[in-house]
Parts: structure tokens; sequence; C-alpha cells
């Protein structure tokens, strides 16, 4: 994992300084409430409904062990000892005084941390597969790329007071893990004509309120040019996005209103005159953003014996082998696996953790996963570098502090937002409607025979719960005063990316178990031999569903 | 006569005065808008204001005639002329940029590095304590104007 030199703790430690002074000028009252708004905001601080919440980078979802028991011990001393694993692989507080968040920010400066832009009209936090780096199906590592990604848009000084937030995402495989398509700019590492590895670069897709799948801007960009195209697609972007209306200025509004040709050519004006500029990638630069990532002191094991040994475990308890064969994926080192801690217990806010788990994690990193631990976009964790032979003992400490749930991949392993319980902008609360239905499924086998399937909760147009892109999606609505629920179905994130489609009028929230009840059955009726959630549905059309759901009682 | 930050000084301004939307053509030494401007016949050692949707294109062919551009911020929170800053810079404008309107101190720092040397904000109260935010930031990862390497090029 990338380790910070003097260049990069100088950097982080001036911000905090920075915003130690912005907080106290404001507190002065030197500081409208206006401008302090997006200062605060780029250093991850939102006013909410019954406090501040405060964002915590997750640089593309990696995190050390030293870092998890700084983590837990900021929820203990200055929140109320949990906290919340966000859609974009950030940390989230729902209780941090403002005067205190800069006493949070120099401790986590303090292990190489910080809440840099992880809010406000400006590059966010840079996303990526979960598995990057162990996956079996990956061209290469997409970490290096974030990380230089990172670098680059980190206080970029053109880049701050963008129309609206910006964020990008890479992935290095064909299954899509990183809903590249679903973001302003999506990188995906291929291969061209010669073999050689470059940018598929896409721009414009995006949620909210106007859900676009994004455009390619080029097929086929070489690796040493990424930053300066970047740099070309934001200075269109910044200016030419629309200011006037917030919810038409993210850049998929632009790319739309100008088609894709024409946006293609006006990156290609600006880029041509900072192409082979500085900002070029040197050789040494990538290799040295690679050598933060290289292999972990792997074991040699024999695949065969490891699997059966394995297998031997596994039915000789079969909690344990069903938690294997649900929670965990194979790995590119034959003898490990990749293994993903469920924060989706039945009654428990999806994404929440506490600081006794925080903790918990830490020593289980330590002990079974080189010391290292990642945030998913799913809003659950993953310890990628667990050998076969410990996964029964890594699994009976998870058991015990209840993080085995093996759910991952099926009905209620939801993503979810914080919603109207803690978000001052959400339309309607997520976690009770996440909760009832956990409640109403609560039967296991049941759900896997559910196969896989994605649901997403959203409480408001902002979409940070990804309702457009779940197979099945809920938003939060507003009605009069009164919170109601939308249901879509059909999206994807994957590599066959669609939007979801409006099921009809909208649900109140103690109908929301039984409408799901109903667009299950619909599934379990119509589905064909090995067919998903998401294939019966495009095979039969939202129509079916529909009628089951919305058909009058007799 | 404007009160303003140029090249690190609080400053008095006797040069230029405002721009004069209302009048048809931009008196001598008064700021022009780009329309006044553009009806200009001689352009050597003229001032024009850039509003954001203006754009650079205009400029670019007399960048060496000019003696001052200032770019509007009729909000801060509109980034249209960070932009606009380092384009003109990057096609080689070397006279003054000049940030006009209602930006703050904690952008400083920010408008520095895009290229910008002077900056007079509506806000001019404590002119002498905002210098101090230019300096926000002693290293940079990206290459900007007052910085034409990335920090990957120069990292020791």
């Amino acid at each position: 994992m990338y380790v910070y030199d003097q260049y990069d703790q100088r950097i982080i430690d001036e911000r905090v300084a920075q915003f130690r002074d912005q907080t106290r000028r404001y507190l002065d009252g030197k500081i409208s409430d206006e401008q302090f708004l997006p200062l605060r905001l780029q250093n991850g601080l939102y006013i909410q409904r019954l406090a501040p919440m405060m964002r915590i980078a997750v640089p593309y979802g990696l995190l050390n062990s030293r870092q998890l028991r700084k983590l837990a011990h900021i929820t203990r001393h200055y929140d109320k000892g949990y906290a919340h694993v966000s859609t974009r692989q950030n940390i989230q507080l729902n209780w941090p005084l403002l005067e205190e968040v800069p006493d949070i920010l120099a401790e986590l400066a303090e292990v190489q941390m910080h809440a840099v832009q992880t809010s406000g009209n400006c590059i966010r936090n840079t996303t990526t597969d979960q598995f990057a780096g162990v996956a079996r199906d990956e061209l290469e590592d997409p970490r290096p790329w974030c990380e230089i990604i990172r670098q680059w848009s980190t206080f970029h000084p053109e880049f701050a007071f963008l129309p609206r937030k910006f964020k990008i995402a890479v992935c290095a495989t064909e299954q899509d893990r990183a809903a590249i398509h679903a973001h302003d700019i999506g990188l995906e590492l291929v291969a061209n004509a010669d073999g050689e590895v470059g940018f598929k670069v896409l721009a414009g897709g995006g949620l909210g309120r106007t859900p676009v799948i994004g455009s390619v801007v080029s097929e086929w960009i070489e690796k040493k040019h990424l930053l300066t195209f970047l740099e070309a697609i934001l200075r269109v972007y910044n200016q030419h996005g629309r200011r006037d209306n917030k919810f038409k200025a993210r850049i998929k509004i632009l790319v739309k209103a100008m088609g894709i040709e024409a946006f293609r050519e006006a990156v290609a004006k600006e880029w041509a005159p900072i192409k082979d500029g500085p900002s070029t990638l040197t050789e040494e630069e990538i290799s040295r953003a690679s050598s933060f990532f290289t292999d972990p002191d792997y074991e040699q094991f024999d695949e065969a014996a490891a699997a059966a040994a394995l297998a031997g475990q596994a039915a000789a308890d079969p909690i344990f082998g069903n938690w294997v064969k649900r929670n965990t994926v194979s790995h590119r080192v034959p003898g490990y696996q990749a293994v993903t801690i469920s924060l989706k217990m039945t009654g428990h806010a999806p994404g929440d953790i506490t600081d006794r788990q925080l903790e918990l994690l830490a020593e289980l990193a330590d002990q079974f996963s080189f010391g290292e631990i990642r945030t998913t976009h799913q809003q659950n964790m993953v310890l990628a570098d667990v050998r076969q032979q410990d996964l029964y003992a890594l699994w009976q400490r998870l058991q015990s502090a209840g993080l085995a749930t093996p759910n991952i991949g099926y009905l209620t392993d939801m993503i979810c937002c914080p919603g109207g319980d803690y978000c001052s902008l959400a339309n309607a609360k997520s976690i009770p409607v996440a909760e009832a239905i956990q409640a109403r499924f609560d039967d296991l086998d049941y759900v896997y025979d559910l196969g896989p399937l994605e649901l997403n909760i959203s409480g408001c147009m902002n979409a940070c719960g990804h309702h457009h892109i779940g197979h099945i999606g809920i938003l939060g609505v507003d009605k009069k005063g009164e919170e109601f629920y939308q249901v879509s179905l059909g999206g994807s994130q994957a590599k066959d990316a669609s939007l979801g489609k409006i099921l009809g009028p909208s649900f109140k929230q103690e109908d929301m178990p039984e409408v799901m009840e109903k667009i299950i059955n619909t599934y379990v009726d119509l589905r064909g031999e090995e067919e998903t959630f998401l294939d019966t549905y495009r095979r039969v059309g939202i129509d079916p569903f529909k009628e089951r759901v919305y058909a009058k009682a007799d | 006569m404007p009160k303003l930050i140029k090249n690190g000084e609080v400053v008095n301004d006797e040069r230029w005065q405002a721009v004069d939307t209302e009048a048809d053509n931009a008196a001598p030494g008064v700021i022009a808008t780009l329309s006044q401007w553009q009806a200009l016949d001689d352009k050597a050692g003229s001032a024009v204001q850039l509003e954001p949707g203006d754009g650079v294109e205009t400029l670019l062919p007399h960048l060496a005639d000019i003696e001052l551009i200032a770019i509007s911020f009729p909000v801060f929170t509109d980034g249209r002329g960070f932009s606009y800053a380092r384009e003109l810079r990057q096609r080689g404008y070397t006279g003054e940029l000049r940030a006009v309107g209602g930006f703050i101190r904690d952008q400083l720092h920010y408008l520095s590095r895009v290229g910008f040397n002077a900056f007079q904000m509506n806000d001019d109260r404590e002119l002498e304590e905002a210098v101090a935010s230019l300096g926000d930031f002693s290293e940079h990862y990206q290459a900007a104007v007052d910085q034409p390497l990335p920090l990957f090029r120069r990292r020791a």
C-alpha cells in the first residue's frame, strides 16, 4: 500500500493547519456560513440533521491496521463509538463536533489519512475494484493508477470549484466491479490491438436525478497520457458545464447537450497543447507508484492440497462451509482466498461498524492478511490475502464478533445510504426500510435460492445508495411531507450496465416488505433454469412484476 | 482607488479604474468590458475584464498587446475563471492577471497557482492578513503556472 514520503506528509500537515485556521476564523465570525460551506465540505464536513457528518477519505478503499486502530480511537473519543462505510469506500462519522474537527484531521494525518475532497464540487475519492491486485480476472493492478490520480487531483488549483462534484473510478477486469459506467469519468485498463495496455476512457456517466451510462471519449490512450487527458476533460467541463441549475450541472448533462462527438473534439482541442507536456507521466513515476503495490510475502502452497484441506473443514462444519462459499472468492495465488466481511447483519444499519469491531478487524488484518483491509462500495470490508488454511480460525473469530453473516451478493447484502435518520438532504428514511426487508427475508436458505440479487436503497435523488443500478432499486421520495418509496427494476452496475425502470406509483414505508415479497415471488414463479433475477427481468420485462404488485386484492 | 494584493503586497491601484458596463466605450484608464475592448482600434496597453462565460478565445491573438486582464468572479463558487487564467498563461500571456470580485481569501493560494498575480476582493477589510493565505501550501503535487513541473518530476 502507498506510504507517504516527506512531501505527502508536508502537504497533508499543511492542510490540517489551513483548516484549523479556517475553523478558528469561522468561529470568530470572520468567515460567513456561505463562505465556510465549500471550505468545510472539501474537508469532508457536512452540517447534518442532528450534528455535523464527517467523511474521512479512504483512498480507493485501502486501509492498514494502524489506520483502523486510529479510526476506532476517533469514533470512541470524538464520536459515539461507531462509523459508517459509504458507497464511495469512505468512512463516515455521524456525531463529531465542529470545534474538534481540526483535531480529528490532525489525528488522521498521524496515520497518513485525511478528509480531503470527500465532499464539495471538486474531484472526489477515486474508487476501484475491492479485489484489485488479487483478482484472477485482472489485466493488471489498478491501484497504482488510483494513487497517481489521487495525487494529481489533491488540491488541484484549477478544479476546486467545479460546477458540481466529480467522481472517477478505475477498473481492470471484464466484469467491472467498480461501476465505471456510472461515474463522471470511468477508466478501464485495456489492451490495444498490439497488446499494449492503456486506458479506455468513459465520461458522462452518473446517477442522481438523471441517471446516464457513460460514453466513450477514447477507446484507448497510452498510460503516460493519463493525467493530461484527464486535465483536458476537466478543463472542458469546468468552462462549459452548467452552473445555473445544480440538477443539470454534472458532466453527464454537458456530454448529452454537446453530443459525444462535439465533446470529444472539445477535449482533443484542450489536450493538444498539454499532451507530451511536463504532466506526461514518466516511466520512473509509474514504477514508483507500482512499487507500493507489489506482492506481499506469499507462501507457496500446493493448490490441490490446500483446496482439499479446506473442503474437508467445510464438510465437517457446514456453517463454516457455507460462509466460505458465500463470503470468499478465489485468489490469483494458490492457497489464498479473499474474504468479504459482511457489514449487513440483520438488525444493524447497513455499513455501520463499531469501534470494537474496527479494532478486532485491525487484529485480524495483522494476523491473517498482511496488516491490510479494504472497504467496498457495497459497504462491506475485505481481507484480501488470507491463507486457506487460516480461514477456519478467521471465521471463528468473526463469528464470535457477529461479523460472519454469510450473505455477500444476496438480497440482504443491500446497499443503503444513511437516509433521513442522519442526512439533511434525504427525502425519506432508508435504514428502517432496509431493516424491515432484512427482517422479512430472514430465511437464509430462501435468500440463497433467490441467487445473486442486488438491492440498492437511496433516501433521495442524490442516489448515494445507487438505486438506479440495483437489480431492485428503492428511492425515498417526499409527497406533501410524507415519506414514500419508489421501486425500480432491472438496473445493473456490471459490465452490461443498465439503469432500472420505475415500476409504478410509490409505496408507503410499512408496505415495502410486502412489495418486495411480491416482486420476489413474481421472479420465483417466472424464472427459468439457472436464471438470475436480472436474467428473468430482462427476458420478461417489467409488466408481470407490475401486474402482481399493483393487483387489486380480491 | 481600489485596494488590492499585487505580487504579494497590498497596494492601491493608481493605474486602472473598475469597468463601467454602462459606457459605450472604455475611457482611458478604465478597464474595458470584452465588447468595449473589441471595439478598441488600438489594443496596445489595453485592459480588459472577462466575465464567466466570455471564454479566452477572443483575447488570444492580442496577448502581447494587453497590459491587464481582469477576470471576474461574481460569486466565489463559480470556478470558470481558474481555467481562463491557466489557459491565458499557457498561451503565453505575461501581463497582469487580476482576479476581481466576490472570491475569498481562502482561494488566494489556488488563484495564484493558476496564474493570477493580482487580487481585488470585494471584501478588502483585512487584506494584510489575507496575504498570508497565498502561502497556505509550500508543496504541490500538480504542475501549475507557479510550478511548471509536477512533484513526480521533482521528488528527491
